[in-house]
This record gives structure tokens, sequence and C-alpha cells, in this order.
């Protein structure tokens, strides 16, 4: 019972360590690829369009809702103290500098993470990776950093556009709603909020495309065993992506925080 | 030209795929590897362009070892041997153009200049242009195959490797597909290595070479395969429960 317990933790180790070890040995090979080979633009505008343009609506909508309950949450607490006139300030800080970039990289990894590992799993599958390196097309090149470069880059972008739609729901709540003054939601975030916090939102953002992308891929490009192996990757690849922007986001508002930038 | 030694390839330290396999495939000719379903044909294709590294042994092309190269000194290889895969592995979202002229496109070759040599190539499979802007789903399983070997023309290889060619086509279609290979090799004089399961090959190909539980049993010329008296070949190509090669079906009356 005792060794067979040992034996059963000593496998789960291995098998974390060798996951970690497969993964870093992914990201090692994706950003040495990255810096030493031709980027295809071809490539990285497609992906942005899909990671971007088409993420797009949900966004919006996403970040709209967000600041909508945010302001009807604030309002209920702030009442109480009569002190209404800060609700537009904590709507936009708090979607600048949290629920924007998390509900966005949340989001994204939902909508176009999952699709990167359904994707490459695919390729994967029916030997299209393969192809590509019978044709002497590096499948990091092709594949992977595009996607990654397009996630880094068109992360911020979406975060803006969650960020400013948080607010105009909350500016929509507190005006139309509860008829609170429209000059002091506006002036409270003109008043308080810094560009610090909206640069330090979209550094965080930024940093959860990377992981989103990473993430999807890496589970694309290790998928095997069929159309069950690409089912698993990509429930795999939101589970771990989701979970990671989560992690992510402690340290690196704290990180920001630290350095001063936000 | 292409020399298996020793070659050794395990997944699960269990079972081994090719188990100290040596076969030497003749320069210029065709020659047929066969062998049950889930015996490792694939793999052993795979590892000899280097798609999978032997867990130990050495595969030489042109006298280079390869299994000691990394990603990218295999490129060469890549060059030198053309792969043409089982369902054809065309990237689904490029057309046939985007597809068979992809090496040169990513070399940042203009599409213009490209477009010509496209043409050529689908014109060995026997394609007609029409089928040029054509995606693989558009496509049936024949002209796939013939797509795929088009973009395998495309560097014009000395070797040529086909994994299982015919799986899932019509008889009349398998015959195309074959006629199409031997063509190939006699017009180019390249090296072809093909894995089948279909005893109609044996017209077209040199030589043929049985795997069995990891090791190469048998290796001849097609010619005389008919007459061979090694008892792996003998019960092969007739479909004989009874002999060397042991089936489910052998293994369930037994135990009955």
């Amino acid at each position: 019972m005792l060794i067979s317990g040992i034996n059963f933790i000593g496998q789960a180790a291995l098998s974390v360590v060798n996951m970690i070890g497969a993964f870093a040995m992914f990201l090692w090979t994706a950003i040495k690829t990255c810096f030493t080979t031709r980027l295809n633009f071809a490539q990285l505008f497609l992906q942005m369009k899909r990671i971007g343009v088409d993420s797009f609506i949900i966004i919006c909508l996403t970040g709209l809702s967000s600041g909508l309950a945010l302001a009807l949450q604030i309002y209920i607490g702030f009442h109480r103290f009569g002190i209404e006139e800060f609700i537009g300030t904590i709507v936009a800080l708090g979607m600048t500098r949290e629920l924007g970039p998390v509900l966005t990289g949340l989001m994204v990894t939902g909508r176009a993470g999952s699709s990167m590992a359904a994707e490459i799993g695919t390729m994967q599958i029916t030997e299209q990776v393969d192809a590509l390196k019978t044709l002497c097309i590096n499948p990091y090149q092709y594949l992977v950093v595009p996607r990654m470069v397009a996630s880094i880059i068109i992360m911020p972008f979406l975060t803006v556009f969650s960020m400013l739609c948080g607010i105009i729901g909350g500016y929509l709540y507190c005006v139309n709603v509860v008829e609170l003054n429209p000059d002091s939601y506006i002036s409270g975030i003109r008043q308080w909020v810094e560009m610090s916090d909206i640069v330090g939102g979209l550094i965080k953002s930024s940093f959860f495309g990377f992981i989103l992308s990473a993430v999807g891929s890496y589970n694309g490009y290790i998928t095997y065993g069929g159309a069950r192996g690409v089912g698993i990757a990509t429930t795999r690849s939101v589970v771990v992506g989701s979970i990671a922007i989560l992690i992510a986001n402690y340290f690196l508002s704290s990180f920001l925080h630290t350095v001063g930038i936000s | 030209m292409i020399r298996l030694s020793h070659l050794r390839k395990t997944f699960d330290n269990k079972r081994f795929v090719t188990d100290d396999l040596d076969l030497e495939i003749p320069t210029g000719q065709m020659t047929c590897i066969i062998g049950r379903s889930g015996e490792g044909k694939s793999v052993l294709l795979k590892q000899m362009i280097g798609l999978i590294k032997p867990t130990s042994g050495s595969v030489f092309i042109d006298n280079v070892d390869i299994t000691k190269l990394s990603d990218e000194e295999l490129e060469p290889v890549f060059k030198k041997c053309g792969y043409v895969f089982q369902f054809a592995a065309l990237l689904d979202s490029l057309n046939v153009f985007e597809n068979v002229g992809l090496s040169l496109l990513e070399q940042g070759e203009k599409p213009e200049k490209v477009l010509p040599i496209v043409r050529d190539k689908l014109g060995l499979v026997n394609l007609t242009p029409d089928v040029l802007y054509k995606y693989p789903s558009e496509l049936s399983g024949g002209m796939r195959k013939r797509v795929g070997l088009a973009r395998t023309l495309m560097s014009s290889p000395s070797v040529i490797l086909y994994d299982e060619p015919t799986t899932g086509l019509d008889p009349i279609t398998a015959r195309v597909v074959h006629e199409l290979m031997y063509d190939m090799q006699k017009a180019f004089n390249v090296t072809s290595v093909v894995i089948s399961h279909d005893v109609e090959i044996f017209k077209y190909v040199d030589n043929v070479a049985l795997l069995h539980q990891g090791k190469i049993e048998y290796f001849g010329s097609a010619k005389t395969i008919w007459e061979s008296d090694n008892p792996y070949i003998y019960q092969f190509i007739r479909g004989l429960q009874d002999g060397p090669i042991q089936t489910e079906i052998a293994h369930q009356t037994g135990a009955e």
C-alpha cells in the first residue's frame, strides 16, 4: 500500500516535470525561431484578423455588460455612503486595471486559444505538420510564431475596446438607470484615472496574449489520437490558458506595481 | 543509397516497432514494403526520412547517417527525398496551387513565377489546370493523392517515399495511381519506396520486402514473389490464416 502510494506520487511528479520540460522546450524553440527566421507576414495578418477582428464583437459585448454590472454593484455600495460621484472613477479603474485585460484574455482564450489548439491539432493528426517539414517549412515559423506574435500585438487593441465599452456601460447605467449627473461620472474619470492605469492593463493584456497563444499552440502541437485527441487538446488549452492567465494576473499586477508602472 | 542498419524503435519500451532491422533499398528501383496493419510500416518509412527518430540504429542516405542530424540539418534530406502521405496531407486552408507551390511561395517567390511550375507538375500527375484554385475538400481521394504527388515533385527529389498511396481508393483509381508512380520512377529514374497492402502493386515494383514483428522477413524480386517458398511471404500474399504470421482470427480459433 505504502509502496504503491509512493509509486503513484513519483509517477505523478515525473509526469508533471516531463510536461513542464516539454512546454519549456516548445517555448524555447518558438522564441528562438521568432528571432532567427523571417516572420511570415501573410500568416501574421491572417492570425491578427482571426484573433482580433473576429473577436471584436464578443469583446465589446463582454466589456459593456461587465461595465453595466460593475456600475450597478458599486452604486449599491456607494449609495450607502453617499459617494455616488466616484462610481465613474471606480468603474474606469476596475476596467482599465483588471477587468478589461482579464476578461479579454479569458474570452480570447475561449475563442481563439481553443481554435489554435483545434487547428494545429487537426493538422498534427492528419500529418499536415509532417508535410510542412518535408517541404522544408519550419512548422514553428509557419504555425506557431505568427499566432504568438499576432496575439501579443492584437490583445492590447482588443483590451482598449473592452475598457472603453466597460466605461460606456457604466456611464449608461449611471446616467440612464439611476440618473446620476453625467458630468460627475466623466470628471471623476478625468481626475483620478491616470495613463499608467491604462498602460499597466495593456502590458498585462499583451502578456496574456503570449500565454493564450503559447498554451493553445502547444496543446495543438502535441495532439495525438484522432478526433478525441483534438477534443482533449482544445479543452486543455482553454482550461490551462484561463488558469494561467488568472494566476499570471496577480503576479503581473504585483510586479507592475512594484516597478512603478501601474 | 538508403541503408537501414540495426534500426530499433519503441514508443513504450515494451514493444519494438522495428527491431534490429537491416534493409538496403536499391538505387533507381521501386521497392514495396508490405506487412500486416499495425506492424509499423509507416513508422519505418518515417524513420527513413527523419520524421521519426529511431530509438537506436542508423539510417544512411548517401552514406550520411541522418539519425544524427538536427531538424535544421535534415532540410537537405527533405529536398532530396519526397514523401507522399497516406491521405495526401494537403493543407486544408490552402487551394491546390498554394499547396503544390507552398515551398516556393514560402521562400518568397512571386505567385506568377510559381504558377507555371505548378501547372507543369500537375500535368505530370495528369491533372488539368482547372483544379488549381480548388480546395482539398473539393477534390476526390485520387485527385488529392495526385496533388500530393505533384507537391512532392516540386523539389525534383531523387527518392520518393509513398505511404499507402492507394488506401481508400477504388481499384480503377488505385491502378491509375500505381501507373503514375511507375511512370514517375521510369521518367525520372528515382528511387521509390512504397508502403502498400495491395498485391496488385507487385506488377509495378522491382522489389518486395515483408515487415513482420519489427524485422524484414523477406526481401526479393517482385517478379518471382508468387513462386517464393518463404513461409511468411507465401502466407501473406495469399491471405492465408495458417503460417508463421499469427492473425487475430487464428489466435481466437486456437484459444477455442
